[in-house]
């Protein structure tokens, strides 16, 4: 069980290392608009600043916080 | 105990394993140290035209050659086009020489491009992407300045209006010393 077990994780990290990211000319498809997340992109805008100015003490929809140095 | 001392042995093999994956794939992703070298030989390419004939680097020696990577998904390539079209019209009989050469992998998506903006100097195509591997391009577009003598002057990543007196400047400076 333990050896299969081993086995399986080490099959799985090799199927990850042979997984290259795309290359910066291979990006045609995910440069389509049908790539993107949402649906509308004027939709999405405006969803995306609701959401920023709610809550960009906590960061908003980026990493960082709000620049007190709280988070 | 006895249980417990063969758990930590596999989780301390399931810790080497997973240790020696990562440095397994660490190594196939580490990337070449950077882009075609300023000074090189620029890698050689023959590909096709849009009337099939085969344009080579080789039988562009002598010229100055302003090779650039684009493709119609890419949006400061659309702009970079009418430039490309202005230097080749203005510099051309200088010795002159843009190269562009289109990564798309659906040759119809390049001809639509075309339609919409015009260009006015060598276009050629590289579906396959080994071109754009062999200069190690690192971003859409790229731009390789090659001088007379088929050495790597200049690489240029991305398209930025604010750079278009310098690429000139560069381009007038090769052309007047070869």
């Amino acid at each position: 069980m333990r050896r299969l077990a081993i086995a399986m994780l080490a099959l799985s990290c090799a199927a990850c290392a042979t997984m290259t990211p795309p290359k910066p000319w291979e990006k045609g498809d995910l440069a389509r608009p049908s790539m993107t997340i949402g649906s509308d992109p004027l939709g999405d805008r405006g969803n995306a600043h609701v959401y920023e100015s709610k809550e960009m003490t906590g960061g908003g929809g980026s990493v960082g916080g709000g620049g007190c140095g709280c988070n | 105990m006895n249980m417990e001392a063969t758990g930590s042995r596999f989780r301390r093999r399931v810790a080497r394993v997973a240790i020696g994956c990562a440095l397994a794939s660490a190594a196939l992703l580490a990337a070449p140290a950077q882009a075609v070298g300023i000074g090189a030989v620029a890698p050689a390419f023959a590909l096709p035209d849009g009337a099939a004939k085969i344009v080579s680097l080789r039988g562009l020696k002598g010229h100055v050659v302003y090779v650039d990577f684009w493709a119609s998904w890419c949006g400061p390539c659309r702009r970079s086009f009418p430039w490309m079209s202005a230097m080749q019209k203005k510099y051309g009989a200088q010795g002159l020489e843009v190269i562009a050469i289109n990564v798309d992998k659906r040759r119809a998506d390049a001809d639509r491009f075309l339609a919409q903006v015009p260009a006015q100097f060598t276009t050629v195509f590289d579906p396959s992407g080994a071109t754009p591997g062999s200069y190690d391009v690192k971003a859409m577009p790229s731009s390789i300045l090659i001088d007379a003598d088929g050495n790597v002057a200049l690489v240029e990543e991305g398209f930025r209006d604010e750079r278009r007196d310098a690429l000139e400047a560069r381009i007038r400076a090769l052309l007047d010393r070869s």
